[in-house]
């Protein structure tokens, strides 16, 4: 199969994902209630979204405005009449026993995202997307498995939170392309401030619907039966539950031959620590939710210049915004995509950098070494980094101009991290002052008399002898520049009489 | 149109009713006849009609992004059947 991605395995993989995303509204989608996480339980409820009788939901401007951006940088075709519809079952942690989502006129369909990897790992592929609705979040259960029998207990905080569900069509074709494609998404909607897109506090979750298409050696095809991935908390778990997901259908389908449509869909739970899959409840079918009109809520009607005034107003999209810098700074695609990867704000800092010192490739190893170390072991942002673009400028000035040499610059740059101080300050104080034309000749002169057996090495044409040299210089004055050492040297010793 | 006792069984278990043999007899002739009443609209020609998705004519009802009050917790929870002073309390929700 062309298509597959390990050229090995003797069947195709097929995965699509079902991502939710919490929307960075301050207010839930149809009340007045703060949408926030971490709040003591049940402190931000209110009739509408405890779901009392008499009280009526209002939908909530921005959450909307967010999704429809969210969903034309995916591409999607933004619909101009949408509406609302009631998805009724029963849970404890959904109050009025229905979610308001949307069924079959959902606001926006048939996007694409495109999963890059910067590794090149595999091909860059084109994923569909089926649609990007709106609806409301549920709230969280919570039971003490210690406790035995002991009741559930519910908090409602996140009930009628805004939720982005986005529906991709099953393109994917490996479990490292659904890791890929995932960050590219989140990337995406965190650079649109649609989204924190944080998995650990739930505003990002994703399920995975996964089978193979297996050859048979007559050209047919058999296809095992898809099965729902759920419970991944993180991208890694995705990874790791597809992988795992894969090999077991395989095995599951030489065992048994069993093929889609002798079995109902079935979803199973993914357990990180014992790195395996369990089976789960049968889903039940999509009319089993006996969807209808939201009457409560009126539908959205949008005119096409509204759709374009939200285009307008899109921020660059990462991969827009990769595309430039390696366009605009002369780095690779794989070092656009690690500064892109950090966030606008790194990002920012970089370019201010590059213009400061003119040379992208520089500020770029700088970034990726000295500023994202600090970052990485500190556990900070980019905005709570102690030193300023120009004060980084500032040293990388020095470095090319030959004050000192990139790991002198390096010690100074880490000083200036800890203390805070500029440049100067740091420099004045460790007594790094750049060596003068004449001294640095005098010590040349004095490495030179003290040397007789590298001098005769570099005559008789050995020149990598002088850099003997270096070493002694560094110890006689830790400030000198080691290219400036060794030319100096060369010279002196060219102009010495021939043995 | 007529429906089944099988059908309606399945629609009282998704809405968490517990009928008895009786109540299901009876609801299987009472729904069929309002299903059947409603099916008299088969028999217009509805090709020409938008779907109605709301019976007001209005559209784009928004209210702004800013936060109000909430409840406070204590009257959140006050008429659940079972609440320890800050969550509702059910019976033990397992598993999924």
């Amino acid at each position: 199969m062309s298509e597959s991605t390990d050229n090995t395995a003797p069947y195709t993989t097929v995965i699509g994902l079902e991502v939710h995303v919490q929307l960075l509204t301050k207010t839930k989608l149809f009340c007045s209630c703060e949408n926030r996480f971490g709040a003591p339980p049940n402190t931000l409820t209110c009739p509408v979204c405890l779901g009392l009788p008499g009280s009526l939901p209002v939908m909530n401007r921005e959450a909307f405005r967010l999704a429809v951006r969210a969903a034309s940088a995916l591409d999607c075709t933004i619909a101009e009449f949408t509406k609302w519809d009631r998805k009724n079952y029963f849970y404890p942690d959904l109050p009025k026993g229905y979610q308001i989502s949307q069924f079959d006129l959902p606001f926006s369909e048939h996007g694409q995202l495109e999963a890059i990897d910067p590794k090149g790992g595999f091909a860059p592929r084109t994923v569909r997307i089926l649609r990007v609705h709106l609806e409301e979040d549920a709230g969280k259960s919570m039971h003490d498995e210690a406790a035995g029998t002991a009741d559930s207990r519910i908090d409602l905080n996140r009930t009628g939170t805004p939720l982005l569900e986005i529906v991709s069509q099953p393109d994917l074709r490996s479990a490292a392309e659904a890791r890929c494609w995932l960050g590219e998404l989140r990337l995406l909607l965190v650079y649109l401030g649609v989204s924190d897109c944080n998995m650990q506090e739930g505003s990002l979750r994703v399920d995975a619907n996964v089978n193979l298409h297996i050859p048979r050696a007559d050209g047919s095809l058999a296809k095992t039966p898809i099965v729902e991935i759920k419970n991944m908390n993180s991208f890694r778990s995705v990874e790791r539950a597809l992988t795992y997901e894969v090999a077991r259908q395989y095995e599951e389908w030489q065992a048994t031959g069993k093929e889609l449509g002798s079995a109902p869909k079935q979803t199973r739970g993914w357990d990180d620590a014992a790195g395996i899959t369990r089976g789960q409840r049968h889903k039940e079918e999509s009319s089993d939710y006996r969807y209808f009109p939201e009457p409560d809520l009126v539908p959205v009607r949008l005119t096409a210049d509204e759709i374009a005034t939200i285009r307008e107003g899109m921020p660059e999209t990462p991969r827009a915004l990769r595309q430039r810098l390696a366009d605009t700074w002369n780095i690779s695609a794989y070092d656009a995509d690690v500064l892109v990867g950090q966030g606008r704000e790194l990002v920012a800092y970089f370019e201010a950098l590059a213009k400061l010192v003119d040379d992208g490739k520089v500020a770029s190893n700088w970034m990726q070494q000295d500023v994202l170390r600090t970052l990485n072991d500190r556990g900070i942002t980019i905005d709570a980094f102690p030193v300023p673009a120009e004060g980084l400028a500032d040293v990388i000035g020095r470095v090319k101009k030959g004050d000192f040499d990139t790991s002198r610059g390096r010690d100074i740059f880490a000083e200036m991290i800890n203390s805070g101080r500029s440049a100067d300050e740091v420099v004045a104080e460790m007594g790094i002052a750049a060596v003068g034309e004449d001294e640095l000749m005098t010590l040349c002169r004095e490495l030179v008399a003290e040397n007789p057996k590298i001098v005769a090495d570099v005559q008789s044409g050995k020149q990598q002898a002088a850099g003997g040299l270096i070493g002694q210089a560094k110890k006689k004055n830790p400030n000198v520049n080691p290219g400036k050492v060794r030319e100096l040297c060369l010279k002196i010793i060219g102009e010495l009489p021939a043995p | 149109m007529s429906l089944s006792r099988d059908d309606v069984a399945k629609v009282a278990a998704l809405a968490r009713l517990a009928l008895s043999e009786d109540e299901l007899e009876q609801m299987t002739r009472e729904l069929s006849k309002i299903v059947g009443f409603v099916s008299l609209l088969e028999e217009l020609d509805t090709s020409d009609v938008e779907p109605l998705a709301h019976p007001l004519g209005t559209t784009n009802v928004f209210r702004e992004d800013e936060p109000a009050p909430s409840l406070p917790v204590e009257l959140a929870i006050a008429t659940a059947p079972k609440q320890d002073g800050e969550c509702f309390l059910v019976p033990a929700v397992l598993g999924d």
